[in-house]
């Protein structure tokens, strides 16, 4: 098939693109920020972590950088990540991020597809009663909030519910005093500090899928076999959901496909905010420490899981929607 | 996603990716895609006959209005604020977390600084940031858009793939990895990194209407008077894309204001810069709401919210303007009502 091909050629295009901008920007910026950390850390660096470093910014070697630039792809894309500078001094990168994943996986992705289908159902209500209370007031509210940041809602939910209410926890993953274990007591213990930074991202992500639901709905609503239905006499919530909503989800459904690539990095300051040892508090804990390798692998880590999804999402709108296998 | 309200520009490839990822990126363009307020088929004068049709909008459409005055009251927050706020906001000169008074509308600070002032004062880097990343990822859209359909062939080609490669990479953490390395990013250096990574959507959307425009009869009058490309790209082609252009500014204000809050309360920014998203900053770093002093995060973060719905509701209201269909129904009927008389 002539068009995956090209969709994965130019994923891999991309993904080039994403190995070279971590291979150069360090370089491109005045000071090398390597030399920078020797010196930060004078002598706190492990010989091991400077030859890591050398490699990977290219700092007191002989290599001219074209040498480095293969040997830095080469480790990659053998998943040799080097091991972390100063967040968990000495430990492999590949580990601590391993670490970090099912946390995001479970907190974002559930949400997300929480919001997908609470999002698309109230789109098709909005769209169905054109004029209504829920039409009128949806899409204003909803296009504020898309602009309110993430992480102040989740201040600001902390403040009411944690500070003031003193009803849920709003620091880390789970209570320190429990021993993670398979038992009932602790998984409610993660559900409930889950809790705050999952209703966060879900009215912060909510409004998009409300308004592009419903914006596609109400184009489709006018079209012929949505009368046709109509002058069959069919009942109502067949025309809405069968006829109209059915033809109206594939934008949704694409746009879902995308978002799940968003998983893993776009809740980098929900993470922080709450402290959730998430991918995204570990990137930023890899910023604050001046820890470059595992702050790599993690932006690598964030745009291949981008890349997948939208080949996929790609594969799966050529899959449903011929009309958009010619254009490719 | 509007992509039913979108004409198909030709030779578009992948529209699966084209369309999820404007998604992805900006939720709040996709409401404002190609508004295609009905420009004419007319060459120079349809940029000032759009623009007025715009400033009739703003007056008659509500959400506009409330755009436009909410940005209006930032605008001259930002141009005057020793007007506004007597105090210098860095100074660390009264007593520390004080709670509002009449002296400190919003108190102090647990340095010593009046919040009131720090607010007021911020304002004028947040708005130059918003503006500078609006006008400048505006223009190198344009100019990047507006070539690769004019060029075409290879030129094309290759602006395309860099287009769509810098479309798919996440924005938000390639910010966070560049700001990381430049520790410390001031207004200047913010504006150009957020320009520099943020214009790939606009491009791909004026690409598209410059080549739908491609073989139109005034672009082919305007060859065979002999004008110059130069000439036909900034007088015959460039003023029918007034409106997407206005949305393309809007849109990346608006999220050089989100992006760069977010960048400065992580600490990415120019701490010493008194900014919106710095004063987050300190106020988290120094527990603002375990020590009682819940406005020093939530008055910044209301400022956000407040000059980003500004740009958004403007934005929204210009795409209701050029898409009849998503008109509120009574504002609808009220004018078949009026037409019909």
């Amino acid at each position: 098939m002539r068009f995956v091909l090209r969709r994965t050629g130019f994923f891999l295009l991309t993904l080039w693109v994403a190995l070279t901008l971590n291979f150069v920007l360090p370089r491109l910026m005045p000071g090398n920020p390597a030399l920078a950390i020797i010196g930060k850390f004078k002598g706190g660096i492990s010989p091991q972590a400077v030859k890591v470093l050398e490699a990977q910014f290219g700092v007191g070697t002989h290599q001219n950088v074209l040498a480095q630039y293969f040997s830095y792809l080469g480790n990659t894309a053998t998943f040799k990540f080097g091991v972390s500078l100063t967040t968990q001094p000495g430990a492999s990168v590949g580990r601590i991020v391993l670490d970090a994943v099912p946390w995001t996986l479970g907190l974002v992705g559930v949400t997300t597809v929480l919001a997908f289908i609470l999002g698309t159902g109230i789109g098709i209500l909005a769209a169905w009663r054109r004029g209504g209370a829920l039409d009128g007031l949806m899409p204003p509210i909803f296009v504020i909030m898309t602009v309110i940041p993430y992480f102040w809602i989740g201040l600001v939910l902390i403040l009411v519910f944690g500070v003031k209410l003193k009803l849920l926890p709003y620091f880390f993953t789970y209570n320190f005093s429990m021993t993670p274990g398979f038992n009932l007591a602790f998984i409610g213990n993660v559900a409930e500090h889950a809790i705050l930074p999952a209703f966060t991202l879900l009215i912060t992500t909510i409004g998009i899928w409300i308004l592009t639901m419903r914006n596609t709905m109400i184009t489709t609503l006018a079209e012929d076999y949505v009368r046709m239905a109509r002058a069959k006499g069919l009942p109502g919530h067949r025309i809405m959901l069968d006829y109209a909503a059915r033809n109206a989800i594939l934008p949704n459904l694409t746009g879902f496909a995308m978002s799940l690539g968003f998983v893993v990095g776009g809740a980098i300051l929900i993470e922080e905010v709450f402290n959730y040892q998430g991918v995204g508090y570990l990137l930023l804990q890899a910023v604050g420490n001046d820890d470059y390798p595992l702050m790599q692998a993690l932006f690598l880590l964030i745009t291949v899981a981008v890349l997948l999804a939208i080949l996929i999402s790609d594969v799966a709108t050529a899959i449903l929607d011929p009309r958009t296998r010619g254009a490719g | 996603m509007a992509t039913v309200q979108t004409p198909p520009g030709p030779g578009e490839a992948g529209g699966g990716t084209e369309t999820a990822q404007a998604e992805a990126l900006a939720p709040v363009a996709s409401a404002g895609q190609p508004t295609g307020l009905p420009l004419g088929g007319g060459g120079g004068i349809t940029g000032a006959r759009s623009l007025r049709r715009m400033g009739r909008a703003i007056t008659s459409n509500r959400k506009a209005t409330v755009g436009t005055a909410l940005l209006v009251l930032f605008i001259l927050v930002g141009l005057f604020p020793g007007v506004i706020a007597h105090d210098n906001p860095q100074a660390e000169i009264y007593p520390r977390s004080l709670s509002p008074s009449t002296q400190h509308w919003l108190g102090t600070t647990s340095f010593g600084q009046d919040i009131f002032a720090q607010v007021v004062w911020g304002t004028r880097p947040v708005l130059l940031i918003a503006f500078g990343v609006g006008l400048l990822a505006t223009v190198v859209a344009m100019m990047i858009g507006v070539a690769a359909a004019y060029l075409g062939g290879g030129w094309d080609g290759t602006l395309n793939v860099i287009t769509d490669v810098l479309l798919v990479i996440p924005l938000f953490p390639l910010l966070i990895i560049i700001g990381s390395y430049l520790h410390g990013a001031g207004t200047a250096v913010m504006i150009a990194v957020i320009a520099a990574t943020s214009w790939s959507y606009t491009a791909r959307q004026l690409r598209a209407q410059a080549l739908s425009l491609r073989n139109r009869d005034f672009l082919n009058a305007a060859k065979v008077r002999g004008e110059r490309p130069l000439y036909i790209i900034c007088m015959e082609i460039i003023p029918t894309m007034t409106s997407l252009l206005v949305a393309a500014f809007l849109t990346n204000a608006l999220y050089a204001v989100l992006f760069s809050s977010s960048l400065q309360f992580i600490g990415l920014g120019d701490p010493n810069v008194t900014s919106w998203g710095t004063m987050l900053y300190w106020a988290e770093n120094n527990e603002a709401f375990q020590t009682g002093l819940p406005l020093w995060i939530i008055v910044p973060g209301l400022c956000i919210v407040a000059l980003g719905a500004g740009f958004a509701l403007l934005n929204y209201a210009f795409d209701e303007i050029g898409n009849p269909a998503l008109r509120p129904v009574r504002s609808m009927r009220r004018a078949r009502v009026q037409r019909a008389r």
